[in-house]
């Protein structure tokens, strides 16, 4: 099995909003066998509170040496990450989890709200190695303008054209909800594959479109997790079906097709 | 420098050091071999197992707290013949002694799980789980009654040639009186603590942070009470203990030791630092030679009052 446990140390940590971070780190192993969606456990300090490493997806590698975060400071690990700076080392396990099947694909949708947004760039730019990439649309909603910051400008940089924005306040792009322009930017000429991670109630609207649509869904999921390596089973989810064994979003995910789970 | 002895003997078995890692928190030891030269410790003992497949309980099923976690995993478990079938191959060249954990719901099923595991190749013991929280209608009964206890002890014992070691809940007034029950009943060792019954609320919602509404709280946080029970258990019967509850450093693997544990387990801290069974490995080693101890041995009960 490709995981392991690095001492990374920290290249730059950029503050892009007022609490999300773009955090860079040198992890060759790590950085050299990741794939899009999967993930890390990061040891966000070597103390007892909080005790537990935090799953975060894995933003980007760059080079086979670096591996980038993107992450929202949302109570003590994170805001603990957030103090570090560059020359300190920090503990990951990985990669970690089943990622996005997007190999072979017509056409693919990214639509990722909020810090899901974090693992579809690391997807965007593997989709767009491959010598004829698909047709792509890039989807991106975030509360504000603000909080999504420099993420569509990366994007387009990176050489994704279709991209288009939703924000709650209006602040940016349409206004309301990012699942709701989905059926308006994929026609209905192509065989979509809609891949998506955000909070749990996007999620949701964007499963229910794409099965009126007939469209293969991809789902970027996060749970409570201690291990992050199946041992302690507390990542559980109720399958489609509601009976049967758990999945385990650690190892049969973060990504699920979106109809192997249980929406509700 | 010369190598460190670090063998310790429980009722039959010797261990090539008493670094063992805990049921529930080392899966079935593969997950844990990208991390862990598995060879290298005294031992594994596998995630706890039923007769039948087992769903565990529904989500949320852990949540941190300070120092520490609550779970109510729900003894999730493939099942006694899947484990054979599908887990034992790779336990068997793992190049340590592998402990397998048992659960039931009745006398009966805890012998037919001892006599099933014992015509298996592989095994070095049974650990038999008498005191998890989680499930109403299992383990718990058996682990805070005595003659309950006793009777478990004696009915595993009476079905397997293998030593029995039984793991004892902190949940009860006098955890002493357990211990010379299962000792009473044949039991080879005992090991303690299993998790303290605990519980979470979310304040916004108002509701139970687990779904299972309590859970067993491990980590750090629960050293202190381990240890003290530890050194009460050590004292009150003749059989070797195994001490369980928080140890994440050697120098908490050493205290164990010190208050009378003749061997160890590491759990929660294997979630945190994968390496953690390794590393106090490889520090107890160090603690012999730099204190020119003959052996790890001479730490056992060592503890110095007055």
């Amino acid at each position: 099995m490709n995981q392991y446990e690095e001492q990374a140390e920290i290249i730059r940590q950029d503050q892009l909003t007022a609490e999300i971070f773009r955090l860079t780190v040198k992890a060759p192993e790590i950085a050299s066998h990741a794939l899009p969606g999967q993930f890390v456990m990061v040891r966000t300090a070597p103390c007892y509170d909080p005790l537990l490493r935090r799953p975060l997806s894995i933003h980007q590698t760059i080079g086979n040496q670096q591996v980038q975060l993107l992450y929202k400071v949302v109570g003590k690990g994170t805001r603990m990450l957030a103090a570090m700076r560059p020359g300190h080392a920090l503990n990951l396990t990985g990669p970690l989890g089943r990622g996005f099947a997007f190999q072979n694909r017509s056409a693919i949708c990214l639509i990722g709200g909020g810090m899901g947004i974090a693992p579809l760039y690391f997807l965007a730019r593997e989709i767009l190695r491959v010598n004829a990439p698909p047709k792509c649309v890039v989807l991106l909603g975030g509360r504000t303008a603000a909080e999504l910051g420099p993420l569509p400008m990366d994007f387009k940089d990176i050489g994704m054209t279709e991209i288009h924005i939703a924000t709650d306040d209006g602040s940016l792009g349409h206004h309301g909800f990012v699942a709701e322009i989905l059926p308006q930017h994929l026609d209905s000429g192509h065989d979509w594959t809609v891949c998506t991670c955000g909070p749990h109630p996007m999620m949701k609207a964007v499963v229910g479109q794409c099965r009126q649509q007939g469209w293969q869904c991809q789902v970027s999921l996060e749970t409570m997790m201690a291990c992050g390596i199946s041992a302690c089973l507390g990542c559980a989810i109720p399958r489609a079906d509601l009976s049967g064994p758990y999945l385990h979003v650690c190892k049969d995910g973060p990504v699920f097709n979106a109809e192997e789970v249980a929406w509700l | 420098m010369n190598k460190p002895d670090l063998r310790v003997t429980i009722g039959s078995l010797v261990f090539k050091n008493p670094v063992l890692t805990a049921s529930g928190t080392f899966g079935y030891a593969k997950e844990f071999e990208p991390f862990v030269n598995l060879h290298h410790l005294g031992g594994v003992v596998v995630k706890g197992i039923s007769l039948v497949p087992r769903r565990g309980n529904p989500p949320p099923r852990i949540v941190e707290t300070a120092g520490g976690m609550l779970n109510a995993i729900g003894l999730e478990n493939v099942g006694l013949e899947r484990f054979i079938a599908e887990k034992m191959n790779y336990l068997r060249g793992i190049g340590t002694r592998v402990i397998v954990n048992i659960l039931g719901d009745s006398l009966e099923e805890y012998q037919t799980l001892a006599q099933r595991l014992s015509e298996v190749e592989g095994i070095s013991g049974l650990e038999v789980n008498i005191s998890c929280p989680n499930v109403k209608k299992g383990g718990v009964a058996f682990g805070t009654d005595p003659a309950m206890a006793e009777a478990v002890t004696r009915a595993v014992c009476a079905h397997t040639t293998l030593p029995v070691i039984v793991k004892l809940s902190p949940n009860v007034t006098d955890i002493t009186a357990i211990a010379k029950a299962v000792e009473a009943g044949g039991a080879q060792a005992v090991s303690l603590i299993n998790t303290l019954l605990g519980m979470a609320i979310d304040v916004k919602s108002r509701r139970p942070r687990l779904a299972n509404i309590v859970g067993g709280l491990s980590g750090p946080a629960i050293k202190p009470i381990a240890l003290r029970m530890v050194w009460q258990v050590a004292q009150a019967v003749q059989i070797p203990v195994i001490g369980i509850g928080g140890i994440t450093t050697t120098e908490d693997a050493l205290e164990f030791l010190l208050a009378g544990a003749t061997a160890i387990e590491v759990g929660t801290a294997n979630f945190v630092n994968p390496r953690a069974s390794q590393e106090i490995v490889e520090g107890l080693g160090r603690y012999v030679l730099e204190n020119r101890l003959e052996g790890i041995r001479e730490v056992i009960g060592g503890l110095v009052l007055g």
